[in-house]
């Protein structure tokens, strides 16, 4: 189960997740992505409500920055301490800007 | 010991989880190895779910083992599909930026990293993989 709760204010978007974020749900957020992202200049992912995040769901944040790296900036926000850990071994801690 | 046989399918990966959370409800297991061992297992069933048998669907047995002394747990995968040890892909580079980063191999690179042991085997035309997690 995941909820994805998107809130659009000029050339920024924040997109709140709930849930887990696997093989299963990350294809939703590809496509709830893919929908919305044109015209984004401030993407903002938090993930505070997270509790979950497998490759699958890696791959699409990786996915998402490397769009956002050629038309503004994002930012990954408020993982729990569990969601940290895997963003460290991962490396992603080095690719994605966590808040 | 426990143990589920089921079609390899993505849409059976949520009742692969709830079996193995289910085995460990009573073990007073920590919150991160919950999640590590959820990863792990989410990432070797759906590679088997891909591709084991693809085109077709095939079977997947799981058996979960909880031990004591140390308080340990053994989940082990079998399947009957083309013969593929995980064990020999190789690590990916996860110090690369972003544009330079693949993804393939992350999933296996996470258990490896997560759990305290893993073997392969391949007997009887069957693939056994098994993954150890000290609780």
């Amino acid at each position: 189960m995941l909820n994805i709760n998107k809130t659009k204010e000029a050339d920024k978007m924040t997109v709140a997740l709930e849930g887990r974020l696997d093989t299963t749900t990350a294809p939703e957020l590809e496509a709830s992505l893919k929908e919305d992202l044109d015209g984004v200049a401030q993407l903002v992912i938090d993930i505070e409500k997270l509790e979950y995040i497998s490759s699958a769901g890696l791959r699409v944040l990786l996915a998402a920055q490397k769009t956002m790296n050629k038309q503004g900036s994002m930012v990954v926000a408020h993982p729990n301490e569990v969601i940290s850990e895997i963003f460290e071994v991962t490396g992603f801690c080095d690719i994605l800007t966590i808040e | 010991m426990k143990s589920i046989k089921l079609d390899a399918t993505i849409e059976n990966l949520t009742e692969v989880l709830l079996f193995i959370d289910k085995q460990l409800m009573s073990e007073n297991v920590g919150i991160r190895t919950k999640m590590a061992i959820d990863v792990a297992v989410e990432e070797l069933y759906v590679n088997i779910a891909r591709y084991a048998y693809a085109p077709n669907v095939g079977e997947a047995e799981i058996i979960v083992d909880v031990q004591d002394n140390p308080k340990a747990c053994e989940i082990t995968f079998i399947d009957s599909g083309i013969p593929y040890d995980p064990l020999k892909k190789e690590d990916p580079d996860v110090n690369l930026p972003a544009e330079e980063r693949q993804i393939g191999g992350l999933g296996i690179f996470m258990v490896k990293k997560s759990m305290d042991d893993m073997r392969y085997e391949y007997k009887d035309n069957k693939n056994i993989l098994t993954i150890r997690k000290v609780l």
